[in-house]
This record gives C-alpha cells, sequence and structure tokens, in this order.
C-alpha cells in the first residue's frame, strides 16, 4: 500500500492522541483525589488496603479496605482506563468502617484507597497488584 | 439488561442486641463496564448497577458508589451494628433505571 501525505499526517496525529491517554487518565484521578479530599492535606496511617500482590486474572481482584474512624473510602485504580473503583460511605450503623470487594484491573498497577476520617482528614495508602491477565476485555 | 439478575444477601438470622454482625452480599449482574468491543469493533454500552446502598430500620448502614472497575457480578462484605430486631434493606440501583431489593430480618436472641 502506498501511503499518501495525508494518510501519514493522520496517523501521526492519532500516535500523539494515544500517547497522551495515560496521562489523561493520571490527571482525572488527581482530580477525584482532589475532589474527595477537599482541600484537606492527605496524610499516611490509620488506613489499611489489603489487595493481592499477583493476581492472575484482572477481571476479579479481591480487596479489603478497613480505615477505623472513617466516614467515607474511596479507592481508585490508577493503571484502568477510568480511575475511579468505588467509593464507601459508612452509616450511623456501620459496625466497622472496613469492607471488602472484588475488583477489575486492566495491569499491572498501584490501587489507591484515600479514608476520609471523621475530623476531616484525608489519609492514603496504596498497594501494587501484578495482573497476569488483564481485565477490561481488551 | 435487567435479564437475571438476581440479589443474593447472608445476614445471620440472630444476634444480640448491640451487636455488630458481617453481611455478605452477591448480586448476579453483568457489568458491562463500556470499555469492551464486540466482534465488530462496535463498543459494547456501558450498563452497571451504579449504587448499593444498606438501610438497617430506615438508618443507614452503607452506601456504595459503583465504578465500571467493579468486577461482574458485585460483591461486598462489611459489618452492620443490630442495636433491636429490625429488617436489613438492600437496594441496588441500575444504570438503566431498574431497582432491585431484598429484604432481610433479624431477631435478638
Amino acid at each position: 500500500m502506498q501511503l499518501t501525505r495525508r494518510q501519514t499526517l493522520l496517523m501521526g496525529a492519532a500516535a500523539g492522541f494515544l500517547a497522551t491517554l495515560p496521562l489523561k487518565a493520571r490527571a482525572t484521578a488527581e482530580d477525584l483525589i482532589a475532589d474527595f479530599a477537599g482541600g484537606a492535606d492527605i496524610g499516611e496511617g490509620g488506613i489499611d488496603l489489603t489487595a493481592p500482590e499477583i493476581a492472575e486474572n484482572g477481571n476479579t481482584v479481591p480487596i479489603s479496605v478497613d480505615a477505623p474512624g472513617a466516614t467515607a473510602i474511596m479507592v481508585l485504580a490508577m493503571g484502568n482506563p477510568t480511575p475511579a473503583v468505588c467509593t464507601f460511605k459508612f452509616g450511623p450503623l456501620a459496625g466497622s468502617q472496613s469492607a471488602s470487594t472484588r475488583i477489575r484491573l486492566a495491569g499491572t498497577q498501584d490501587v489507591i484507597a484515600l479514608a476520609k476520617m471523621g475530623d476531616g482528614s484525608v489519609v492514603q495508602t496504596s498497594a501494587t497488584v501484578k495482573v497476569t491477565i488483564g481485565g477490561c476485555g481488551g | 439488561m435487567a435479564s437475571g439478575v438476581k440479589p443474593r444477601v447472608k445476614v445471620p438470622k440472630s444476634a444480640s442486641a448491640g451487636d455488630v454482625i458481617t453481611i455478605k452480599t452477591l448480586i448476579s449482574h453483568k457489568m458491562e463496564s463500556g470499555q469492551r468491543k464486540d466482534d465488530d469493533g462496535n463498543v459494547i454500552p456501558r450498563s452497571i448497577i451504579n449504587r448499593f446502598t444498606v438501610d438497617f430500620n430506615g438508618q443507614n448502614v452503607i452506601d456504595v458508589t459503583l465504578e465500571p472497575a467493579i468486577s461482574t457480578n458485585p460483591y461486598f462484605e462489611f459489618d452492620s451494628q443490630v442495636p433491636e430486631a429490625g429488617e436489613f434493606t438492600f437496594t441496588w440501583y441500575d444504570d438503566d433505571g431498574d431497582v432491585y431489593t431484598e429484604t432481610k430480618a433479624i431477631a435478638i436472641g
């Protein structure tokens, strides 16, 4: 196939667009974190994120979060096409500020959990999960 | 999509007043992420459960916002206080507007 000048330019534009995609995902993750923190400084400690070191199947990765005294916990997967995973809000009858679920991971990446404490402070923790088979149906 | 959606909830039948119990829930749902493509390369539209709430006698226990990164058949495990005998109400909100509810009574004993 003969490449015309127009096609070459188009391919260049497409490649440039693809290269910016991971950056965009980062930006939205930062937005999500900023929204969740609401201006508070992000500290460490007081939150536990349990995730497997190696997940064979990225379609169901079991995770659990535990942050005593938290009012809300947000989980983010930094390497997914959309970084948001889920947000737990604990009501007055919650027995403990912990929850477990199963999530999808597109590939090996960091999973981040942020907790908003009762006094308004925000803490963060992260765990790296190695994924053998990605979970986005690519 | 709303076909074959079946909620399943595991709550102890009884507890002592003031106890903290563990609840496990699972709802069968495809949780189509909106990222996958069919054989012709068309994107399969997103269809997920976007919110899950649990109340006990009208008081909130947990309220979860779900995103497409939650696995097929969303599973949740969490703890709840049981101050008195009553009923848990579990509610799942589908993207297509459907709401699935399940109730479980718990006795004090």
